[in-house]
């Protein structure tokens, strides 16, 4: 019998990186396919034109980097990158935007720090926020359930719009495309609408936006599955989840007329992807236990602020970035206590 | 103590794969034509030969003495001649040579004239601590630490509760197993000894739940023994490392051995069943340590099980006993698949503290390179000890020694479980053992260092010393000289001022 390693344990389990990054693709296929019902089949498109050039930008900085193609393609962190980027883009982002994202992500977030694990903050949340300040008109034109539904776009006028920006049946695309629910709130708060007053419009659902929260929903659960698997841990989305509930219902009770509701707040925007799926990248993250609390809360925390009182309509991205930024602080005051320590 | 148990952080629940090697009794390893005995079996300081080449020697006679406190004595598992005292090939991961003493048997295994004491209470504490030592016993778990030590609590401590650790955690190995469940009687006996030289009040015997056949023979036997009455057997909850000794500790009490302490701290003292059973057979029948029971296992052993081998056995004819498809000189394990480490050579021998041969295992961790590290958190998850495996490899790798002490990197009890759990399958623990050696080389540096510059120091101290004192000695010589100088001047002086004196004279 050939010994593989030099010394013990020679026995290892059955995890595995690229496992664990199907587990998460997996995990995200119930929200997807709320997306598509939603919002139509554009996610689809964006979704392959990312992985495509993903795993192109890969291969490319892997071999700049003189790095062995295979077992870095493999992981699956390019495809993920590419993934939940496309989730969070817009439905109908024109090409170019997905191929700056893309590129951004991989090259600048992820292989100029030095690649799968060297990268401190999350490359798909670096890459939307770019995007998003660079490009801020394109980001924040979202499809609106309502206007899809008198106006349903199909496979071919989605690849259309998305390659071309044209659209074949005289609709104009303007015509199509509106403001997100929390970008709307946000507007009319500012004018000087009351959250009541706002929710009545078509734009909103039961809690949250129209679509939007069930699409949270199925977040929750492709997040429930990840636990249940181990891929993540419980810590980091109880904590945000709990975090952001709690400012919100403590500023929605003092003053109701500047924000929605606690239940508004979790089930809008990206609330419940960034909790299960962008806070949790193991690699940003905070990796203690009592850290992963203090992280998640942080990025819950901040997530509101920025909604409230911030320049954009969500805060999510900007939020798991600020606390990527505090992860090494972080896990340094949250040490564990090593057996037969001190007391 | 209380019957509630408690546990310890992270750990593994792992596939024993005991059964393998517990379908047969012990059975008996023949008698090998020459034996090898390496002198140091055991923590501490070698043994000394007391035997030259050309020696007949009789089985169970003393062939080397303890030297040295931390020491014991090694005796011969057979009769036969002395032929060779030189270095050998050892049993130890660095693949190096040490002095053995062989010899060829003659197939009589005549024992020398030994006998027990029929009552050991008469004996002294003392005595039996003595007799231990010159039994030639050591902790047979494994780390081969002197047992009369272990049995002697000193001034300062005061020993609550006496552990038998019949835990053994690990995959595969089933030698501690089958001594309870066949020689469960022979484990008491040298509980009542330990009870007695440590005057302890209670013993608790831990065996872990997955091994119900021992669970039951050890509690028959007990319940036919009234001395006995505050010894109780402890079932405790199959997870690796329980049988470790500060996290069976854990287990057991709630309690955590502190950090640089030991058990006794606690005033407990841990000794491994077979080490009990070896202490009864030297003390009631005055036979010393010359064989142990090694389980020779794996996916590649035709005749796994488990096999009485004398001391100085080679394990090439163990593993050819067993029909393995172990050729000589390929790897194999020795020890258990998670702690233990991995040897080629021929001619190994047996030692005290092989307690299992491991050819070929399941789910053998891979080959290839290791992807970058995730920073998943699973390690530190299933650290038993609460360590950040992560931020202790990230520092071993960068060579920043100090930061791996910063993050307690001498906690680690190597048990294995992060590597075990890595999805990008690091070998974490090896790169923790080469950070340690590298620190433990650094200190013996320094200390070095400080004692050639302490040396140097007072050289030249010495040296300004005696400068001085040779300067104050000319300064005194020419202070002299010029007094003496200064008084003939003078007395001429007083001459010539007053020649008229001399000339009235």
């Amino acid at each position: 019998m050939p010994l593989s390693r030099l010394s013990s344990p020679f026995l290892s389990g059955t995890n595995r990186v690229t496992l664990q990054m199907l587990q998460l693709l997996l995990a995200l296929v119930p929200a997807v396919i709320g997306i598509v019902y939603f919002f139509g089949p554009s996610v689809l498109i964006t979704m392959t034109l990312a992985i495509v050039v993903a795993l192109l930008t890969e291969a490319l900085m892997l071999k700049l980097r003189n790095r062995p193609l295979k077992p870095f393609l493999t992981d699956g962190s390019a495809i993920v990158t590419a993934v939940l980027l496309a989730i969070a883009l817009p439905p109908l982002a024109p090409w170019w935007l997905v191929t700056i994202g893309i590129l951004f992500a991989i090259i600048f977030a992820k292989h100029l720090y030095g690649g799968l694990g060297y990268n401190p903050f999350n490359p798909a949340m670096v890459a939307y926020v770019v995007l998003l300040i660079s490009f801020p008109l394109e980001m924040t034109t979202w499809l609106p359930v309502t206007t899809l539904s008198e106006h349903p776009l199909d496979f071919a006028s989605a690849f259309q719009v998305i390659f071309t920006g044209q659209i074949s049946s005289g609709v104009a695309i303007d015509a199509l495309s509106g403001a997100t629910p929390l970008d709307t709130m946000k507007t009319h708060i500012g004018l000087l609408q009351t959250p009541a007053e706002i929710i009545q419009q078509p734009l909103f659902g039961l809690f949250g936006g129209k679509g939007w929260e069930w699409i949270n929903g199925l977040f929750i659960v492709g997040g429930l599955y990840l636990i249940y698997r181990r891929v993540i841990s419980w810590h980091i989305p109880v904590a945000m989840i709990a975090s952001l509930a709690t400012i919100s219902a403590i500023t929605w009770f003092i003053s109701p007329e500047i924000t929605g509701s606690p239940l508004f707040h979790l089930l809008s925007g990206g609330t419940m992807l960034g909790a299960f799926f962008i806070a949790t990248d193991p690699i940003t993250a905070s990796t203690t236990v009592k850290g992963r609390i203090v992280f998640g809360a942080g990025v819950g925390l901040l997530t509101y602020i920025i909604r409230v009182w911030g320049g954009y309509p969500d805060g999510v991205a900007f939020a798991v970035l600020l606390m990527n930024m505090m992860v090494p602080l972080i896990d340094y005051y949250t040490q564990p206590k090593v057996y037969g320590a001190k007391q | 103590m209380t019957d509630k148990l408690s546990s310890f952080p992270g750990g593994l629940v792992l596939d024993g794969q005991k059964r393998r090697s517990t379908q047969t009794p012990i059975r008996q390893i023949p008698l090998s034509k020459k034996l090898i005995l390496p002198l140091q079996q055991h923590i501490g300081e070698a043994s000394a030969p007391i035997v030259e080449i050309g020696d007949r020697v009789l089985k169970g006679q003393k062939i080397a003495r303890a030297e040295g406190h931390v020491s014991v004595y090694l005796h011969a598992p057979s009769s036969g001649v002395i032929t060779a005292i030189d270095e050998q090939p050892i049993p130890h991961p660095s693949g190096l040579s040490a002095l053995c003493i062989t010899i060829e048997t003659d197939g009589e295994d005549r024992w020398i004239e030994h006998k027990g004491s029929a009552d050991f209470r008469q004996l002294t504490e003392h005595d039996i601590r003595h007799q231990i030592r010159e039994a030639g016993i050591v902790g047979l778990g494994g780390a081969g630490f002197p047992s009369f030590i272990k049995l002697n609590p000193g001034v300062h401590h005061h020993i609550e509760t006496l552990v038998l650790n019949g835990v053994e955690c690990e995959p595969y190995i089933t030698c501690d197993d089958m001594l309870m469940r066949e020689r469960a009687d022979g484990i008491l006996d040298g509980i009542e000894i330990m009870i007695f030289a440590l005057r302890v009040k209670h013993c608790i015997i831990a065996i872990e739940d997955n091994k119900a056949e021992a669970i039951a023979a050890v509690e028959a036997a007990l319940s036919q023994r009234p001395k006995l009455q505050n010894t109780k057997v402890v079932a405790i909850p199959t997870r690796y490392p329980a049988g470790s000794e500060k996290q069976l500790i854990q287990v057991l009490t709630g309690k955590q051995v502190p950090s640089g302490g030991l058990p006794i701290d606690l005033s407990i003292v841990c000794h491994n069943v077979g080490t009990s059973y070896a202490i009864g057979r030297a003390i009631n029948h005055g036979e010393p340590l010359i064989s142990r029971i090694v389980t020779v296992t794996g996916t590649d052993v035709k005749h796994a099980g488990n096999f009485e081998t004398l001391f100085g056995t080679p394990m090439d004819e163990v593993l050819a006993f067993c029909e393995t498809k172990h050729q000589p000189g390929e790897p194999f394990i020795l020890g258990g698949p998670m702690m233990g480490y991995n040897l080629s050579g021929v001619n190994l021998p047996v030692t005290k503290t092989a307690n299992c041969i491991l050819v070929g295992v399941d789910n053998a961790a891979p080959a290839s390179k290791p992807l970058p590290c995730i920073r998943c958190g699973e390690c530190a998850t299933a650290c038993p000890v609460s360590l950040l495996p992560q931020q202790l490899y990230w520092h071993a790798r960068a060579k920043d020694l100090e930061k791996t002490q910063d993050y307690n990197l001498f906690d680690c009890i190597e048990c294995g479980c992060c590597s075990y759990v890595c999805p990008s399958k690091i070998p974490l623990v090896h790169y923790f053992r080469f950070a340690k050696t590298e620190i433990m080389n650094q200190q013996q540096e320094t200390l070095k260092a400080d004692n050639a510059r302490i040396r140097h120091d007072n050289r030249q101290q010495r040296q300004e010393a005696e400068k001085k004192e040779k300067e104050e000695r000319q300064r005194q010589r020419k202070a002299a000289l010029a007094a003496t100088k200064a008084a003939k001047e003078k007395e001429a002086a007083e001459k010539a001022n007053n020649p008229d004196n001399v000339e009235n004279n």
